[in-house]
């Protein structure tokens, strides 16, 4: 066959990542990133992507801590596997090297978190105290522009057994995250992606009666993320508020980002013969 | 039933005032506008003393003297502020009588639980904290956990001093100041606690007390000079306050309602089980955000449990607070009967079956007697709604599948309880109940080192133990 000189490239269609499936937006709409027109989610999405993280969330927080730090292992491996079209979508090396290594940081804390933030409580009569870690449930996520900072808002939501629905708002690098994901063998639903506008689809993930927690890691600080604070204030969920100031995700996590996304259970057992 | 000779608690142990002030920056004084409101004794009706209103002005010359104080407060070792912790917890167990008295006649639960649960638990809450004031690098917060500044507390009615513990302490502990609501109905206990600080000589502004109804609470909560808000109460009142914050920057926690299961397996022991069950709903008058007010029965045993607890029930000795033969006292208030009315009488109307042991009450002062429904759906408001009474709803299962389906089918998570004597049952249901506390085979147990607190609609952050002093710790 011969080789033409003037063959096309093939393009990459930037979809959603929702049930571990890359659907178009219900709403069948589109914007435009840097040439490619990209999925623009809609409150259907949204709300699709809230049942798959559901659906989801029995069978990750049941499994072993063992196993999903396993997976999240995976995921580093696959990051670094595509590096170069990271590199492609201009992120900087440093950056994406930063990325990996924090998949493989929260992967060893899938097993140790539980033995730091929980323990035996010496209580002052005859019983078993423990308390242990759980995840929250599901988790809506206002993520950063930046791959490191997708990572450190997903990361550390999943060690942990929490299911997520991300709004992201640079898409391609987003996507192409979800495409690491789904080699992965992360199940489909842990982590959703949702590329577009999130002014237009966080309120809905606010209010969701079925979400559990929103991260406001990646909004402006302002109206709009006091608004949406309030917003979950009507089914109580817990909220991760915007940084104060642009501290950037090069520092070290610390606990916090998996502690604000944990439950403390208490089982009381008495002892006697 | 045996009949017990009257054994009434001597209430001359507590001398009461006929009026007490707003406890700001170490002296009593009245509100600004002079107002006061009336507490009184549920039990008889009697108005045991008048109490300041405080208003906004009066809130704000509290957050005021908070603040000052914050400053030197937290700059002392933390050594210190341990000795000033152990000291009140020392004169609280020095007047626990006192205290335990004065609880009962403002509250109108039982003596025996006042003496024997709140003020032990009470002064072992600030023991517990007072030991950390001076271990807080080693608490797993980081090296160098600062407080927060300012705390704005608002407690219930049900257990209003062990309330003010579960705040005070930990705030304290961790370098901060307060400035505290007691409930409307039960402000007794925290002016009484005022004056446990003077004994101890604790600085002027450490610790405020803010007398009056939701009004005071809400300014309270919503001052810009709060850094930290705690609540426990109702989820309705906790949203509220969730909402009021955001965008402020505040820390929050929130200690909210509870529908919990207590679900017995066909397995358990079945006279013990009744002993839990009892204790779960009937205890504190059922006024308890973590008590067991969904019964859940396995089918099999379903019969003889309800025969066993109908028998145990006609036992319970309903009456005079003071009496140390009293199981169940006085209904808090006129407004929490009524509500406690209204839902079971909505309980019949939706079909459930009602019963209550033949009990005489008072005729005086604010009384139910203990209640169950059998026949209960899970569509049924007594099902879904806290009746925060003692109204036990009772509800059947096969399947431990079917019992933890049923147990989490509510937007609450604070509490649940399993009995049973297969331990790999009760780890396996323990795991997959979604509350923040679980009792296996013991119901409503409670210490200062074990954390408290709620999954979902029951509120967020942890009370007690290594756990709360998270909230106060920036």
């Amino acid at each position: 066959m011969p080789k033409s000189s003037t063959r096309l490239t093939v393009r990459k269609t930037y979809k959603l990542f929702i049930g571990g499936k890359f659907p178009r937006s219900e709403s069948g709409r589109t914007f435009v990133v840097n040439g490619d027109n990209v999925a623009l989610a809609s409150r259907k999405d949204a709300r699709d992507a809230v049942v798959a993280a559901r659906a989801a969330f029995g069978g990750w927080s049941g499994t072993t801590a063992y196993n999903r730090g396993q997976v999240l292992y995976r995921i580093a491996e696959m990051l670094q596997a595509r590096r170069a079209e990271f590199k492609a979508l201009k992120v900087p090396g440093d950056e994406l090297d930063a990325a990996v290594d924090r998949w493989v940081w929260y992967a060893g804390w899938s097993d140790k978190i539980a033995q730091v933030a929980g323990g035996a409580n010496p209580v002052a009569g005859p019983f078993l105290n423990v308390s242990t870690p759980e995840p929250t449930g599901v988790v809506a996520v206002i993520a950063p522009t930046s791959l490191l900072g997708l990572v450190s808002v997903i990361a550390p939501a999943i060690v942990t057994g929490n299911t997520t629905v991300v709004l992201a708002p640079e898409p391609q690098t987003a996507i192409t995250l979800a495409e690491v994901l789904a080699t992965s063998d992360v199940p489909g639903g842990v982590v959703n992606i949702l590329t577009g506008r999130y002014p237009e689809t966080a309120p809905w993930l606010a209010t969701h009666a079925d979400v559990n927690a929103l991260d406001l890691t990646g909004a402006e600080p302002g109206e709009l993320a006091a608004e949406l604070e309030r917003d979950a204030a009507g089914t109580l969920k817990r909220v991760i508020r915007p940084p104060a100031g642009s501290s950037g995700f090069d520092a070290d996590p610390g606990l916090r980002p998996m502690t604000a996304l944990l439950e403390t259970k208490t089982v009381w057992h008495p002892k006697g013969y | 039933m045996f009949s017990y000779a009257p054994a009434p608690e001597s209430r001359s142990v507590v001398s009461l005032a006929s009026c007490y002030g707003l406890f700001i920056d170490g002296a009593f004084e009245p509100a600004k506008d002079g107002g006061t409101f009336p507490t009184v004794n549920p039990a008889t009706e009697e108005v045991l003393a008048e109490v300041a209103a405080a208003g906004p002005e009066d809130v704000d010359r509290a957050v005021a003297a908070a603040r000052r104080a914050f400053t030197t407060w937290s700059a002392l070792p933390g050594a210190e502020r341990a000795k000033y912790l152990f000291r009140i917890a020392r004169i609280i167990q020095e007047r626990s009588r006192e205290l335990a008295v004065l609880e009962s006649l403002d509250n109108g639960k039982p003596i025996r639980e006042s003496r024997d649960v709140d003020l032990p638990l009470v002064a072992a809450h600030f023991f517990y904290y007072a030991g950390w004031a001076d271990k807080l690098a080693y608490a797993g917060f980081g090296p160098d956990p600062r407080p927060v500044g300012v705390a704005g507390q608002v407690i219930p009615w049900n257990f209003p001093l062990l309330m003010l513990a579960w705040k005070v302490a930990p705030a304290l502990a961790t370098g901060n100041t307060v400035v505290l609501k007691p409930a409307e109905t039960t402000p007794l206990s925290a002016l009484f606690f005022a004056d446990v600080c003077r004994q101890a000589e604790l600085p002027a502004g450490v610790v405020n007390i803010v007398t009056g109804a939701g009004g005071t609470g809400a300014h309270l909560v919503r001052h810009p000079d709060v850094d930290k808000v705690a609540f426990t109460g109702s989820t309705d009142v906790g949203r509220e306050i969730a909402a009021a914050v955001a965008g402020t920057g505040k820390r929050v926690t929130l200690e909210l309602g509870g529908k919990a299961a207590n679900i017995v397996f066909d397995d358990a022991p079945i006279d013990q089980a009744v002993e839990g069950v009892v204790n779960g709903i009937f205890f504190n008058q059922g006024h308890v955000c973590c008590a067991g007010s969904r019964l859940l029965l396995q089918e099999s045993v379903a019969e003889d449990f309800l025969t066993a607890l109908k028998r145990r029930m006609t036992t319970l000795r309903v009456g005079d607070p003071l009496d140390k033969n009293t199981d169940v006292g006085a209904i808090n208030s006129a407004a929490q009967l009524a509500r406690i009315t209204e839902l079971s009488e909505i309980g019949s109307a939706e079909g459930a079956e009602r019963w209550s042991p033949d009990c005489p009450l008072p005729d005086r002062g604010f009384w139910f007697a203990p209640t169950i429904f059998t026949g209960v759906t899970q569509a049924h408001r007594i099902a879904r709604e806290e009746i925060f009474g003692p109204v036990l709803s009772v509800l059947t299962f096969r399947t431990p599948a079917e019992a933890v389906e049923k147990a989490n089918n509510t937007p609450y998570g604070l509490s649940a309880g399993i009995w049973s004597e297969k331990g790999s049952r009760i780890l396996a249901v323990a795991g997959r109940l979604r509350a923040g506390v679980i009792w296996a085979n013991t119901f409503n147990k409670f210490d200062p080192a074990s954390p408290f607190g709620g999954y979902k609609e029951s509120g967020y952050g942890r009370e007690g133990g290594r756990h709360g002093l998270e909230a106060y710790l920036a």
